[in-house]
């Protein structure tokens, strides 16, 4: 198998790096070399956070190249764009419809781009671009937190690793108490994929 | 066989734990700080945070002398604070294994600035181990306290931000020994550095030089990977990695040690391949040695020397030098978007101390108004404070090492400065080297105003203990500095401790300490919201009252933002509440208040 590259991006405090690592810990139990790396450090205080993951027979670099993300999963809507370049030509972008304003646009020095705008940002690197419900989907499930894991679910139609193994993995990788209503969001990201 | 999936960091200190490591001290700094965070996990390991980097060096080479294998742990700015325990720690050697850990960071992801920690390995003719990944973490942490046994020395191990925070596979070795019981012997030429036991240490210092400088040539650390004689490169660390995929048919001298440099391996490498390329972030520490051997090779003049490299930097550089000619179209990010700097988190005790500093200093102005010229010299320090430098806030002035913030304001006040100038520092800061700045300050008699911002943790890094905590390492209680009586006990006789919460407080007191002509401390005290993750009911707006005044917005609390429709709201999952109320008490409407009752 070639080499897989997702790249998964968000805000401080929305859980990529927890996504990354159930996602880099499935890709470990399903046999692959794998790497992967985050930004911290600043990252955490409310800034873009982005979580490069790479899986294969042999990886070298833990960073994606531009333009070599099979799949890019964004928890919001800005940083999407502004990670959208390291898509493929026939990636797949599984963005959660939810929008984070910087300080700067609440200030009035910036503007947040519409829908339409971030649809077409995507869509200069690839046609598959699925702008997804999941803070609502997760928040109808009780728990808007678990906007991670519906995301999870419903990329993991574009990603070369068994449901069933991602679904244990995330259990294995969580607190007794949120492993039920996780799997519960993971399946409901799942049927939310339509074509 | 089992396959683990560790970061750096934590494959760092898993290795030293199966090396037989009996203590570990550290103080937090990105990238370094996961390590000790992870020993700390382990059993039977004596871990601490130390109140700053020298004394983590000091603790560790103490250790060491009773023959007991000991490590410190740092960010690579850390190493110039340890540097005068670093050096000492040269000279004398060790008994137990001494393993230095000095991260460094390419790219400055979280630092202020990007010094390559290699030169130290120079300056201490001590021995440097450059892991590229994690199975090469673990295991360079093993080997290192071997070496430190072996030649007499500490042994430096430099990974970077992208070692230290990247998770890959390692498969571990079977633990090599317990730890020993300490035992300590009188040898007071070897560990009485007076000058003439110095002097003969010095001798031993380059004596063990000569024969590390002979390891190295044939040390597993470095190694051949034979592939096309066309292209030959040299490279360390992350750079390895990614010139693997850049030039998957070259041939590779990949070098794990890189102080001392093998010297003969490097001129054998250098003959077989037709151009040779060196590969390494930061300084052009392996070029020069090679071009002071007169071989020649192409490094700096074609891969930059500063910022962190990536595939997609090697691989451009590689394309403009004319080394690789099949480039692909290059994707470009979007271009005009809104930045997301990082911010003081929802209820953060700083906030409302940096709001006061901001308005009383002219520094922030309402959305639409003019800015005005900033009064105040306001002399910052490092944490999460220092992104009061940030607007709407604007309150850092200065800011370039730890504990630097009272010196440099007391410096200004010796200058002459005609505005008393006034210093912020965190608690933590205070104790690693905000205290001796304070001692200075009392003694030279310095006029000026000293803001000690307590929120009781190391917050920046994730909330690590320090001697004014309470916390150990370990999560356990731990006797507790308070700030005010050793600020008292220095001589202070104007020290004050305000609420951080308690917006006209904290105004009445700096509008008090700025007028007075004596030293001044404030702590501002206030906890950390997410260390206590105390939630209370969140405050809302009143849509009735609210006219878009948007003094709120100048407290760039990052829960108080513009609602679809234009009006500003608070948002309610993030807000703390009762805990805060900054927002509610600087409404010139009074449109703020607690949510029940109100209809949001």
């Amino acid at each position: 198998m070639k080499t897989q590259n997702i790249l998964i991006v968000g805000v401080g405090g929305q859980g990529v790096v927890l996504a990354s690592n159930l996602l880099a810990e499935a890709a470990l139990a399903a046999g692959y070399d794998v790497k992967k790396t985050d930004t911290l450090g600043m990252a955490q205080r409310g800034g873009s956070v982005v979580s490069h993951l790479r899986f294969g027979e042999q990886v070298a670099s833990p960073l994606i190249p531009a333009g070599g993300a099979d799949v890019l999963i964004a928890f919001e809507k800005l940083e999407a764009i502004r990670w959208g370049h390291f898509l493929k030509t026939d990636g797949a972008a599984v963005v959660n419809d939810l929008a984070m304003p910087p300080l700067s646009v609440t200030l009035g020095s910036d503007v947040y781009p519409c829908d339409a705008e971030i649809v077409a940002a995507l869509e200069r690197f690839t046609p598959e671009v699925h702008l997804v419900p999941g803070t609502a989907a997760a928040s109808r499930l009780g728990n808007a937190k678990m906007v991670n894991t519906v995301l999870l679910g419903y990329a993991s139609k574009f990603l070369p690793i068994e449901a069933e193994k991602l679904a244990s993995t995330i259990e294995a990788g969580l607190p007794p108490k949120l492993r039920q209503p996780n799997l519960v969001a993971f399946e409901t990201g799942r049927s939310m994929y339509l074509r | 066989m089992e396959r683990l999936l560790l970061s750096g960091n934590e494959a760092i200190a898993l290795g030293a734990c199966h090396a037989g490591l009996k203590l570990a001290a550290a103080y937090p700094g990105t990238p370094s700080t996961e390590i000790l965070e992870a020993i700390a996990k382990f059993p039977g390991i004596y871990s601490e945070w130390s109140s700053n980097e020298a004394v983590a060096v000091e603790v560790a080479l103490g250790a060491s002398y009773t023959g007991v294998r000991a490590m410190a742990c740092m960010k690579h700015v850390g190493l110039n604070v340890a540097a005068d325990a670093f050096m000492a720690a040269s000279t004398t050697g060790v008994r137990g294994g001494l393993l230095i850990v000095a991260a460094d960071d390419p790219g400055i992801h979280s630092s202020q600035n990007e010094q390559d920690s290699r030169n130290y390995a120079r300056l201490g003719k001590v021995p440097c181990l450059e892991p590229s990944d994690s199975q090469e973490a673990y295991d360079f942490a093993r080997t290192a306290f071997q070496l430190s046994e072996e030649f007499d020395t500490p042994v430096l191990l430099r990974p970077t931000t992208r070692v230290c925070h990247s998770k890959s596979v390692v498969i571990p070795s079977p633990k090599l020994e317990p730890a020993r019981t300490p035992e300590f012997r009188h040898e007071p030429g070897k560990l009485v550095m007076l000058p003439g036991a110095a002097r003969e240490r010095w001798h031993k210092v380059l004596e063990r030089w000569e024969k590390l400088a002979a390891y190295t040539e044939t040390s597993a650390l470095n190694r051949v990977v034979e592939g096309s004689a066309e292209l030959g490169i040299v490279a360390s660390g992350i750079g390895y990695q990614y010139a693997r995929e850049v030039f998957p048919n070259a041939s590779f001298l990949k070098l794990g040690m890189t102080h001392p440099l093998p010297g003969r391996l490097l001129r054998d490498f250098a003959g077989r391949v037709k151009t040779l390329l060196v590969i390494e972030e930061l300084e052009d520490f392996i070029e020069q040695s090679l071009r002071s051997q007169g071989i020649a090779a192409l490094g700096k003049e074609i891969f930059p020397r500063t910022g962190e490299f990536s595939p997609d930097i090697i691989r451009d550089s590689a394309v403009k030098a004319g080394i690789i000619s099949n480039a692909p179209a290059k994707s470009l990010p979007a271009a005009g978007l809104a930045r997301r700097p990082p911010l003081l988190c929802p209820g953060c005790p700083h906030s409302g101390v940096f709001f006061t500093l901001s308005s009383l200093g002219h520094r922030s102005t309402l959305p639409g108004k003019k800015p005005r010229t900033p009064k105040m010299t306001i002399c910052g320090d490092i944490g999460c404070y220092t992104l009061g430098a940030y607007q709407p806030l604007g309150v850092i002035d200065t800011c370039g090492c730890m504990g630097a913030g009272i010196s440099q304001a007391a410096g200004m006040a010796k200058a002459g400065a005609a505005e008393k100038p006034l210093a912020v520092i965190g608690d933590s800061t205070f104790m690693h080297s905000g205290i001796n700045s304070l001692l200075n300050a009392v003694y030279n008699q310095a006029k000026i105003c000293v803001l000690i911002l307590d929120n009781g943790t190391t917050a920046m890094t994730g909330h690590q203990g320090h001697p004014g905590s309470g916390v150990a390492a370990t999560g356990q209680p731990a006797p507790r500095v308070i700030i005010e009586e050793l600020v008292r006990g220095a001589g202070v006789r104007n020290a004050s401790v305000v609420d951080a919460f308690d917006l006209k407080a904290v105004r009445a007191e700096l509008r008090r300490a700025m007028a007075s002509s004596e030293l001044e401390v404030i702590i501002v005290r206030g906890d950390c919201p997410t260390l206590t993750r105390k939630r209370g009911r969140p405050r809302v707006i009143s849509t009735e009252k609210c006219d878009d005044c948007g003094a709120c917005l100048l407290i760039g609390c990052s829960a108080i933002k513009k609602s679809e429709s234009g009006g500003i709201i608070v948002d309610p999952g993030v807000c703390v509440g009762e805990y805060c109320t900054l927002c509610q008490q600087i409404c010139p409407k009074e449109a703020i208040s607690e949510s029940i009752g109100v209809a949001a």
